[in-house]
């Protein structure tokens, strides 16, 4: 038997010793040092990396790994009520089968001939994105909703070459900050509060602020608080009769009932895909989209990937490229728009197998459960004493803003629920939070926050 | 045995002959039409809960109450499958793909494409971490913020710098992050408007420069001086009072590492810049140097490539910046603070570039990382950058024995953990490209890419073996790649011809940047291709 010392690690086949000397002497070469003649003495290390020990083995690693998670509090065990931009929807057991295969979980860069099965997957995200979003352009996903916001306002810009962005309706502040960076060497934004009382747009306020530096108009649908917005289709027209282009971001989950934005005048639609089959995961598991009409002078703004159907050598194959790809930086360096690399694409293909499992019916159902949901936690929460919502005029889907109007804030009410094995909604403010259902709550469950909010808030 | 009569040994030779010199490959070949085309009306591949009937009550129509014109009118053209059928097609596709696991995926060359254990993608589908929101109280979740605090930790003593954010979505993402804080460090200086130059070099990823131009910079390239080092005297003459930072690779992606890297860090701080380390290419040179010993500000790792985890099509992935105490200000936001018994986040960074993604990074690569980090310790790290580079200048000495190849600059020196190869001569000798070369080698089950543009090296190839392969599949790999040579110059029309194994024939890509034709979807498809009225 070969002595097996530390050195050898399984995920380093050469790390056996005779096969590492009997490499060497290949080489001609009597230490690994000889490779590393160029790294001059003062720039090396000197010393051992100062990191824990290594778990020799997989089953010491599994146990540190599951003491360390298991400080973890998950939503299985304990009933949340946290979107804002995460959303707790079912994750099909098919989705996880498909995106943990290791043809794709572990393939990179492949070319069409040899990844086939990566390129159609992708083009057929995008084909079902359109469907969903009702465009005819897709792009193979960025790394998060904030991304392709941020982006898709660049492209707004450099089509028009003007210098003002406005931002209408309530959008995420985090997103806020993101832009601010993202557009900040361009670009200025311009942010239109909403109106206090309804927390919806303030038209007037909106129409004051656009004039001939308006890039665009962007705005949420539904709105960071939830709601959707009347004015949607007017803040579309206000921004075209200034010259300017209409992004709306949007909750992709939302489309089986909600109107899609380029039905309504958006010129640029994006989002995120994490409500499509994506697990929450501690906000790790984001992807953004852009969509647009099929228009050159639009498609040559985009800097990520659009992959396109093209035939092959052999009739009746479908083949697959990159359209227009001398738009991007991986061609033109600093002359391409933005920068592309790896991004979020396994997230692609699994959005497609969550719209494919769900069908028009699912996505519909989806749909019709979350706006009854809202509508029903509006209503039951706020028939607490205490508790009232601010802007309970307007339909919301999943996410909806609650005030407590009694002696605990915002904040020490969620102390309170957490005590009780509940996680309350995104504290906004001294009074509000943002609470999220989704089709993953029940009835009982909403009626169990409002029995508990009624214990807590006098 | 006993029973039966032995085989006399000629016969049994027949039975097992040896194996080939090469694998017999062919890749699956389904034919599998667009997921459209198995639309069956009515099918359902997944039920949704829907209302209870007391609370449908309670709320009437929900689509009632939305605003006029904000109802969905058109129908979803989705497709109909039940679920077997989805879980068919996309099964079929996926053997329709390769991955790490399944190649000797070592012609991905500045990729890094290794091997990330199966164990670590089970701790990311346990609910302990797939089922977190990223606003639950901290108290909920304190083993999360643990993995993620110890493992910036491990990367800052992995570069040597002083804090790290893992907020980045990726590299790329990285490098924008770090672009925009050495943005923000000048602002803050009030020298933005005067430092408006970002150097970079030809050979760094395009990202470099893409995200540099991005942010607001001019970019200066420098090109290889005839060695195939960054050119010191074009840096000389680049550098100056508007120079805001360099960007550079080290080693880039020739493998080659620059010797005099730290008198390119000196020439830039001594006119005010800022050095900038892209440690893509770091998976060689891990626990050997750092990017603290060479004098950087910042630098960023590709977790997906030097800490396995997996590449996934292209991402998720996740980035890491690291930072000095000088740039620690500029770093996202929120920042993992420990007091030695809680781990809480740092919103409240008045001086933070802000936020770069929702939340906090790409949590399950962290998870995987730190998992891929801890199972291999200091000195397992060392192993596995000693290892890649002892790959690679095996492969290199087995690749250079073929006809027809050479790897270019640096004469006689080695290479780090990959080489930048050109068949140049084979082009000349035989008319077939590179290209052509990696549309063979697919018959064989392998993966081979041409590498970015500019195509500086004429018919380039990069190999990037890393630590994952043996020497077995080293040897499989350059004897590929030999057989492929030798049909270039025996046998030019099977290469020409190729891949002849694969599941679709080579693409015609004519149309992909004609508007008129080019179908980014299906509909775009059926609107422009088929002619269909949608």
């Amino acid at each position: 038997m070969t002595p097996t010392g530390p050195s050898v690690h399984p995920y380093v086949p050469n790390s056996v010793p005779a096969v590492r000397a009997a490499m060497l002497a290949a080489l001609g070469a009597s230490d690994i040092e000889e490779f590393y003649a160029d790294i001059p003495a003062a720039l090396r290390l000197g010393r051992p990396l100062d990191l824990p020990a290594p778990l020799r083995s997989e089953a010491e690693l599994v146990r540190h790994m599951d003491e360390l998670l298991g400080r973890n509090t998950s939503t299985r065990q304990a009933l949340s009520f946290l979107g804002a931009g995460c959303y707790p929807h079912h994750v099909p057991a098919v989705v996880n089968e498909i995106v943990g295969r290791s043809e794709f979980l572990t393939a990179y860069a492949g070319e069409p001939y040899e990844d086939h099965g990566r390129f159609q997957a992708l083009w057929e995200y995008q084909s079902l994105m359109a469907e969903l979003l009702a465009t005819d352009i897709v792009n193979v996903p960025v790394y998060d909703g904030f991304q392709a916001a941020a982006t898709a306002l660049r492209m707004a810009a450099r089509l028009t070459g003007r210098p003002e962005v406005v931002i209408a309706g309530a959008v995420d502040p985090d997103k806020l900050a993101k832009l601010a960076d993202y557009l900040r060497p361009d670009h200025r934004l311009l942010l239109v509060p909403v109106d206090p009382a309804t927390g919806l747009a303030d038209l007037p306020a909106v129409r004051a602020a656009l004039g001939p530096g308006t890039a665009a108009v962007y705005a949420d649908a539904p709105s960071y608080l939830g709601l959707v917005d009347p004015a949607l289709p007017e803040l579309g027209a206000l921004a075209h009769a200034v010259g300017a282009r209409y992004v709306v971001g949007c909750n992709p989950a939302s489309l089986g009932v909600l109107s899609p934005p380029s039905a309504y005048g958006a010129d640029l639609t994006c989002g995120d895909l994490q409500p499509l089959g994506l697990p929450m995961s501690f906000g790790g598991s984001h992807a953004g989209f852009i969509a647009s009409a099929d228009d050159p002078v639009l498609v040559a703004e985009y800097p990520s990937r659009l992959f396109g159907l093209v035939p092959t050598e052999v009739p009746g194959e479908l083949g697959f490229g990159d359209v227009a790809y001398d738009r991007t930086s991986f061609a033109l360096r600093e002359q391409g728009k933005e920068w592309v690399g790896t991004a979020a694409a396994l997230h692609g293909i699994a959005a497609g197998v969550y719209l494919a499992l769900m069908g028009p019916a699912g996505m519909r159902e989806l749909g019709t459960t979350v706006l009854a949901r809202t509508a029903y936690a509006l209503r039951r929460l706020t028939e607490v004493p205490g508790v009232e919502a601010p802007y309970a005029g307007a339909a919301h889907f999943a996410d909806f803003c609650l005030r407590f109007t009694g002696s605990l804030g915002a904040a020490e009410v969620n102390r309170e629920l957490l005590a009780r094995g509940i996680f309350g909604g995104k504290v906004l403010g001294a009074t509000d939070a943002l609470y999220c259902v989704s089709e993953t709550h029940t009835k009982a469950d909403i009626d169990r926050l409002a029995d508990t909010l009624q214990e807590i808030v006098k | 045995m006993t029973a039966r009569q032995a085989v006399p040994t000629s016969a049994a030779d027949a039975l097992i002959a040896p194996k080939p010199a090469l694998r017999r490959y062919h890749q699956a070949r389904w034919d599998e039409p667009a997921i459209f085309d198995l639309h069956t009306p009515g099918a359902r591949g997944l039920l949704v809960p829907l209302p209870e009937p007391e609370l449908a009550e309670a709320v009437g129509d929900p689509l009632a109450a939305l605003p006029a014109g904000l109802a969905r009118e058109t129908p979803l053209a989705l497709p109909e499958l039940s679920q077997l059928h989805v879980l068919r097609h996309y099964l079929r596709l996926s053997q329709e793909n390769l991955g790490v696991d399944l190649n000797i995926d070592v012609g991905q060359g500045t990729c890094t494409m290794k091997y990330s254990p199966k164990v670590n993608d089970t701790f990311v589908r346990d609910p302990a971490v797939a089922d977190l929101h990223p606003l639950q109280d901290e108290s909920t979740v304190q083993g999360v913020l643990a993995v993620i605090h110890r493992l910036e930790r491990m990367l800052a003593e992995i570069s040597g710098m002083d804090r790290v954010s893992l907020q980045p979505g990726a590299g790329s993402a990285a490098i924008y992050t770090n672009i925009a804080m050495i943005r923000a460090y000048f602002a803050a200086r009030g020298e933005l408007d005067q430092r408006d130059e970002v150097i970079t070099t030809i050979f760094s990823h395009p990202s470099n420069a893409a995200c540099a131009a991005t942010a607001g910079f001019r970019v200066v390239t420098l090109h290889p001086d005839p060695d195939g080092y960054p050119d010191l005297a074009a840096l000389r003459a680049a550098v100056g009072p508007r120079t805001a930072a360099l960007l550079i690779t080290n080693p880039e992606d020739t493998g080659i590492y620059n010797p005099r890297i730290a008198e390119f860090v000196d020439l830039v701080h001594q006119a005010g810049g800022l050095a900038c380390y892209d440690q893509a290419n770091a998976n060689g040179i891990l626990g050997i140097t750092r990017a603290r010993e060479a004098g950087f500000d910042l630098c960023h790792f590709n977790l997906h490539k030097t800490f396995s985890t997996p590449h996934a099509c292209g991402g998720p992935a996740a980035g890491a910046c690291a930072v000095t105490e000088a740039l620690a200000p500029y770093l996202p936001r929120p920042t993992v603070e420990f007091d030695g018994e809680r781990y809480r986040l740092d919103d409240d960074r008045p001086d933070s570039i802000g936020k770069i993604r929702p939340f906090y990074g790409v949590v399950p690569n962290l998870v995987r990382a730190y998992a891929w980090i801890m199972s291999l310790g200091p000195e397992g790290l060392r192993t596995a950058a000693e290892t890649a580079v002892l790959n690679n200048n095996y492969l290199m000495h087995q690749v250079s024995r073929i006809r027809g190849v050479c790897v270019p600059y640096a004469a006689g020196r080695p290479r780090l953990e990959q080489a930048r190869y050109s068949w140049a001569q084979l082009a000349a000798e035989t008319g077939v490209h590179s290209e052509e070369l990696g549309y063979r080698a697919a018959d064989f089950g392998t993966h081979y890419w041409t590498s970015h543009h500019p195509y500086v090296v004429p018919e380039p190839m990069t190999l990037e073996p890393t630590e994952s392969y043996s020497r077995a599949d080293l040897d499989e790999y350059a004897a590929i790649l030999a057989e492929v040579a030798r049909e270039a110059y025996e046998d030019p029309d099977t290469v020409h011809t190729a891949p002849h194994r694969s599941a679709v024939h080579r693409a015609r890509p004519a149309t992909l940047d004609a508007p008129a034709h080019w179908a980014v979807t299906w509909r775009a498809y059926r609107r422009k291709i088929l002619g269909e009225q949608l």
